[in-house]
Formats: C-alpha cells, sequence, structure tokens
C-alpha cells in the first residue's frame, strides 16, 4: 500500500471518531444521530479504499459501500421517525432524558 | 404363664406413660400424674411376677433376640431382652424405688407448675434404666446408658430458672460424657477383637472364660469400660458431678443420684464382670478407686452442710464400697457388692426422701440453720434413724448386712482396703450422726415452721424403711440364699465374726462420737469448724478437687476457646467479609453503571473495545506469550 491509501484511512480514522465523539458526547439527539451517519461514512471511505489500494483489489468492497449507503439511509429514516415519535411524547430531544431503559 | 417371657412389657409401661404425658399432659391436668403411677405400678407388678417366677426351682436364663436392628453384610447388631437373676434383682429395685418416688413426687411437686413435664422425665428415665437393665449387648446398652444421661440432665436442670441447676445440668452431662468416651472405646476394642465382632454380653462371657481374647485385649477393655461406670457411678475422679446434680428436685436425687443410675456403674462392672475376673490388673485400679472413693467422699461428707450434698458424698462413698467389693474379684465379693447395691437403693433412697420431707417441711437446707425438728416432723425422723442406722451399719438394719459381706471379703483377700474402707464407715456412720442430730435433735437455730409432710410422701418413707429393716435377711451368716440366688451356685462363707465386731465399733464409735460432738451439745456453732480449721476447711472445699479442674481444665480449655473464637471472628471471618466486600463493591459499580443512558453503554463499549486493541496489539509488541 502507498501513501496515498494511508491518507484514506487517516481521514476516515479522524471522521469515525469524530462521529464516536458526537455519538456519545451530544446532549441533543439530532446530533447524535448524524454522528452516527459520520461514522458510517468513515466506514464507507475504509471500505472503498480497501477496494481500490487493499493487497487484494476487488469491486466488492465498492458493492458492498453501496449497500451501506442504502442501510445508512433506511436507518436514518427510522431513527428521525423515532426520534419525532419520542419528541411529540415527551417535548425534549435531551439524550440524557431517554433513561427509559434504566426502568 | 411364663412372665420371663414377658418382661419387655416392664420397660414398655413407663414409655407408654412418657408418650401419654408428653403428647396429652396439658389436657389431662388431673390425671397426667395418675397415669405415671398406674405405669411405675404396673411395671413394678410385672417385675415382682419374674421375680417369684424365678425363684422357683430350676429356672434357666431367658434370651429374645428377635429384633435385628442394624445389619452390614454378615455382620449384625441385634436388640432384644434377656432375663437372669442379676437384672431381675436390678429389675425389682429400680420399678420398686421408681414407684414410690413417683407417689411421693405427688406431695412433693403438688405446686410446681410444670408437675407434668416432672412427671414425663420420671417415666421416661425409669424406661431407659429398665432398658439398660434387660439389653442383651453392649451397643444397645450404651444406647440406654446415654438415655439415663439425658433424664438425668433434663431432671437436674429441671428448675433451669436456677442458674446454679442450669450449671449443674451441664456438669453432669459433660462429666459423664468423658465417663462414656472411655466406654465407647472399651465397646470399640471388643468388637476388634471380640469372635464374630459380637458384643453380646453372653458372648463376652463366653470369650473371656475361653481365651479367645488376648490378655491385654482384656485388660484394656475392662479398664475402659470401668472408666464408663467410673462416670456414671461418681468414683473419684470422676465424682465432681454427683453433688452438684443435688441442684435437681430432692425426689430426683433419691430416684437417680441415690438407688438407680449411678448404680448403672456398677451394673455395668457387674455384667461385663467375666471380663474383670480374666485381668488382675483391672480387679486391682477397680478395687483401689473404689476403695479411695469411699474414704475420700466420706471424709468431705464430714464437713457439708447442705443436708442434701452430704447424703450425695454417702452416695458416692458407698458407690465406692460397691465397686471396691467388685474389685476384689472373687464371686462372694461379686454377690457382696450387688447385695450392698441392693440394700443401698432402699435405704439411701429413703434417706433423701426424708430429707426432702424437711425441705419441704421448713425450705431450707442448710443444716446450721436446722435444728429441733424431730418434735415437729415424727415420721420423718423415725423413718431417718432408721436409713441413718442402716447406712451406718448397726445391726440388724439392711446396710449393717451388705456392708459386712463387703469388708469381710476385703479382710480375706485385700487386708489394706478392710482397713480404708473401716475407717470409711466410721465416718460414714460420723458425718450421718452429725446429719441426723444437727437437723432433728437440739433447739431451732433459726425462724422456721415445721409441719408433717402429707402421708403421700410419708407412706414412700414408711414403706423403704421398712425395706430398710429387713431387705438384709437375705444374706447373712448362716443363710446364703441371696448370694446363692444370684450366682447359682454357693457364695462361700461370707462372714467373719472379727469383721463383725470392727465394723459394728467402727458403727457405734462413729455415732456415739456424732453424739457427742453434735447432739448433746446445744450451742450453734459447729464444734469441728471452730477447733480444726485447716482441715475442715479443706474437707469443706471438698480438697479443692473442683477448683483444681476449674484451673487446671476448664479454664485452659476456655482460653483455648477464647482463641479460636479470636481465631474464627478476626482471620476466618475477616477473610469471608473482605471477599463479600470485593464482591459488593464490584456490584456497586457495575450498578452505577447501569444508568440507561445509551451514550454510557456506548462509552463502556468503546473503552472495552480500546483495551482489547491495546491487548492484541500491545502482545505483538511486547511478545507476551
Amino acid at each position: 500500500m502507498d501513501n496515498i491509501a494511508n491518507s484514506y484511512f487517516l481521514l476516515a480514522a479522524i471522521l469515525f471518531c469524530v462521529g464516536l465523539y458526537g455519538a456519545l458526547s451530544k446532549r441533543n439527539a439530532v446530533i447524535v444521530l448524524l454522528s452516527v451517519e459520520l461514522m458510517l461514512n468513515a466506514v464507507n471511505l475504509n471500505l472503498i479504499a480497501f477496494a481500490k489500494y487493499g493487497p487484494v483489489p476487488s469491486i466488492t468492497g465498492q458493492i458492498f459501500s453501496l449497500f451501506t449507503i442504502t442501510v445508512a439511509a433506511a436507518e436514518a429514516a427510522i431513527g428521525i421517525a423515532i426520534l419525532i415519535a419520542l419528541y411529540r411524547n415527551k417535548g425534549t430531544t435531551d439524550v440524557l432524558e431517554m433513561n427509559a431503559m434504566k426502568k | 404363664m411364663e412372665f420371663t417371657h414377658y418382661a419387655w412389657l416392664i420397660p414398655v409401661f413407663p414409655l407408654l406413660a412418657f408418650l401419654v404425658l408428653t403428647a396429652l399432659g396439658r389436657q389431662m391436668k388431673g390425671i397426667a400424674t395418675g397415669f405415671s403411677i398406674l405405669a411405675a405400678a404396673a411395671a413394678f407388678i410385672m417385675a415382682v411376677l419374674v421375680f417369684t417366677e424365678r425363684l422357683g426351682e430350676n429356672v434357666v436364663d431367658y434370651t429374645w433376640d428377635g429384633f435385628k436392628w442394624i445389619g452390614i453384610g454378615d455382620f449384625a447388631i441385634q436388640m432384644g431382652y434377656e432375663v437372669n437373676n442379676l437384672n431381675t434383682l436390678m429389675l425389682v429395685i429400680v420399678t420398686l424405688v421408681s414407684l414410690l418416688v413417683n407417689v411421693y413426687s405427688l406431695g412433693y411437686m403438688k405446686d410446681d407448675e410444670r408437675i407434668n413435664t416432672f412427671f414425663a422425665y420420671v417415666s421416661l428415665f425409669t424406661f431407659s434404666m429398665l432398658g439398660l437393665v434387660l439389653s442383651i449387648n453392649l451397643v444397645q446398652f450404651f444406647i440406654f446408658w446415654e438415655l439415663v444421661g439425658v433424664c438425668s440432665f433434663l431432671l437436674v436442670g429441671f428448675w433451669y430458672t436456677k442458674p446454679a441447676a442450669r450449671a449443674a445440668a451441664k456438669k453432669a452431662f459433660i462429666v459423664t460424657r468423658i465417663g462414656d468416651v472411655g466406654l465407647f472405646i472399651g465397646m470399640l476394642l471388643l468388637f476388634w477383637n471380640m469372635p464374630g465382632n459380637s458384643l453380646e454380653f453372653s458372648a463376652i462371657h463366653n470369650a473371656a472364660h475361653t481365651g479367645a481374647l488376648s490378655a491385654n485385649v482384656i485388660t484394656a477393655a475392662a479398664i475402659l469400660v470401668f472408666i464408663g461406670a467410673v462416670g456414671k457411678s461418681g468414683q473419684f475422679p470422676l465424682h465432681t458431678w454427683l453433688p452438684d446434680a443435688m441442684e435437681g428436685p430432692t425426689p430426683i436425687s433419691a430416684l437417680i443420684h441415690a438407688a438407680t443410675m449411678v448404680a448403672a456403674g456398677v451394673y455395668l462392672v457387674a455384667r461385663t464382670f467375666p471380663l474383670f475376673e480374666e485381668s488382675q490388673a483391672a480387679l486391682t485400679t477397680v478395687a483401689i478407686v473404689g476403695g479411695f472413693t469411699a474414704i475420700f467422699a466420706a471424709t468431705i461428707a464430714l464437713a457439708q452442710n447442705d443436708i442434701k450434698r452430704i447424703l450425695a458424698y454417702s452416695t458416692v462413698s458407698q458407690l465406692g464400697y460397691m465397686m471396691l467389693a467388685m474389685g476384689i474379684g472373687t464371686m462372694s465379693s461379686y454377690t457382696a457388692g450387688m447385695f450392698h447395691l441392693y440394700t443401698h437403693a432402699f435405704f439411701k433412697a429413703l434417706l433423701f426422701l426424708g430429707a426432702g420431707s424437711v425441705i419441704h417441711a421448713v425450705n431450707e437446707q442448710d443444716i446450721r440453720k436446722m435444728g429441733g425438728l424431730g418434735s415437729k416432723m415424727k415420721i420423718t425422723m423415725i423413718t431417718f434413724a432408721i436409713g441413718t442406722l442402716a447406712l451406718s451399719g448397726i445391726v440388724p438394719f439392711a446396710g449393717f448386712w451388705s456392708k459386712d459381706a463387703i469388708l469381710t471379703e476385703a479382710y480375706h483377700n485385700v487386708p489394706v482396703l478392710f482397713w480404708v474402707a473401716l475407717v470409711a464407715a466410721f465416718f460414714t456412720a460420723l458425718y450421718m450422726a452429725r446429719l441426723f442430730f444437727l437437723v432433728f435433735t437440739g433447739k431451732p437455730r433459726s425462724d422456721m415452721h415445721p409441719h408433717e409432710s402429707p402421708a403421700v410422701m410419708t407412706l414412700p418413707l414408711l414403706v423403704l424403711a421398712v425395706l430398710a429393716i429387713i431387705a438384709g435377711f437375705v444374706y447373712f451368716p448362716g443363710n446364703a440364699w441371696f448370694g446363692e440366688w444370684l450366682l447359682g451356685e454357693s457364695p462361700g462363707e461370707h462372714a467373719d465374726m472379727t469383721v463383725m465386731i470392727l465394723s459394728t465399733v467402727a458403727g457405734v464409735g462413729g455415732l456415739l462420737i456424732g453424739w457427742l460432738l453434735y447432739g448433746r451439745r446445744t450451742f450453734t456453732e459447729d464444734w469441728v469448724e471452730a477447733r480444726a480449721l485447716p482441715a475442715y476447711q479443706l474437707l469443706n472445699r471438698k480438697y479443692y478437687i473442683d477448683e483444681l479442674y476449674d484451673n487446671g481444665v476448664v479454664k485452659p480449655l476456655r482460653g483455648i476457646g477464647y482463641l479460636l473464637d479470636w481465631f474464627d471472628r478476626y482471620i476466618v471471618d475477616g477473610a469471608v467479609k473482605v471477599l463479600s466486600g470485593v464482591m459488593t463493591g464490584t456490584g456497586r459499580i457495575g450498578l452505577r453503571m447501569q444508568n440507561g443512558q445509551l451514550q454510557a453503554y456506548g462509552l463502556i463499549g468503546v473503552v472495552g473495545l480500546l483495551i482489547l486493541i491495546v491487548a492484541v496489539v500491545g502482545r505483538r509488541y511486547f511478545h507476551v506469550g
């Protein structure tokens, strides 16, 4: 692998970490969902980078990333739907108040 | 009708009474006691029937061992009952004394609210003692032996609200337990060495005579069995429990600690007598322990002030006589020992019940505070006087003949022990005179209002008084009936004029000196106490044996106990507590993590993943494993 691949990986890692940080620390549920998208995209970037520059380049990684994008879209739709339902019930989007699992 | 074949009924009657009283005692308030007395009477009648049947010509011993208790492969422990002349004698003694004590208790325990429990215990005790007497083998014997111990514990501690009674009950149980360990080891030894592992008494008899056991085994087994008897019969050095057991109700002192249970030790020696016969060492041990106990306890009794304690030490001393007789080891001394057991049961029960009558009247046990009771309690005084004369060995009361039989045997076989026993007989007369004169004559030394006891209490006294007079006539010079009946052969000459004169001198001398010291004088202080203080103190404190045991055994054991307690509390428990603390702490951290915040769970997941990555990658870098 060469330096081009390394920079892709680096970018993906940074993106993943930013997404992870956002998902774990932000209090607004919408931002958390956005952060999750960020992490998924970091993964996509990784997949494509490996598909192109990896030790065994193949088209599989790119196809897989397409799948991921599709699933991520569905996930975002469902996530927003749940958020809206929650907002209607509780009147908040603060994740700290979404602790129903504790009870 | 063969009553002998129905001898098993004798212990069953009191057992029934015990079961009924335990189950229904509360419901049958008034008649419960009557039920117990009825059972005792039935047992007594049955025992007398068996006894009369055995008086006939050509009676054979009857054994029934049809109940298989434990079977392991070819080995089996049977249970059953055996009727021979020795235990027929015991049956009559036990049932008679038990019956009289039952009747007596009706008066003595009248105001006790646990009177039903009391009668239940007495019935259970009678059952155990009769079962013990009828046992066919050592295992069955041991079960009843322990049962008797339990009853003793229950009855000594009957007034368990008194701390002294509780302590005495525990002491009685623990001290006899020391002896029981000896007996149990003796049983194991016999079990290993007997042909066919048999523990039947008859088999032991045969093995001892035919030489199936080696001499060493016989000696060891006999001495171990004797240790059991020492515990039960209150022989030195395990005698300390018996005087303390006087904390129990007085009828119990008469029943258990004078007439029956303590005689179980002597009976055990008699039952396994063939073992002792074959071992001179064991016989010598028995004789020396018996002789020493006889004089040792008699001297202590000289300086006691509690009416029951004096009698208790007297019991210890008389049991010493019986052991001494057993230890001489001839058939005629064996007879003499059993004879003394039989007469002693009557006059000692009489003395205890008389003491109970006194205690009942004045509510006091200290003889220094009594005095002059004779004028108010005529029947008690006369019967007590008869008991005193019998115990002191005055012609023609029962005690004279039996004590004389023992003394004669000692005189002919072990002269040293004869002199010891003679001195003990002198002391016996002396302390009985002291007891009698301090209680019944002179002027009252404290404010008390004595009254004669009710008829239910005086009637047993009268019956026992008659027996204390006539019981000795079955075996005296010129009449060897008792010995012939017990042994099935003539025991040989058992009287000696020299001995008779010497023992009469000792008995009369003791009584006379007692009268001079305590009867003639009217002042209250104890003459002996004033003149011979150090010796008196030594006797009064019972040679400091209790203190010796307390400092030598009890306190060190308690010290070890405290140490182990500390170890358990702080080391063992400490380790457990640390472990449980770690677990609780971990649990608490886990609990705090379960806060329902998705982000917190995510964070923990990430941290875990990081640790995993660091571990995997780090391993590659540092080449661990």
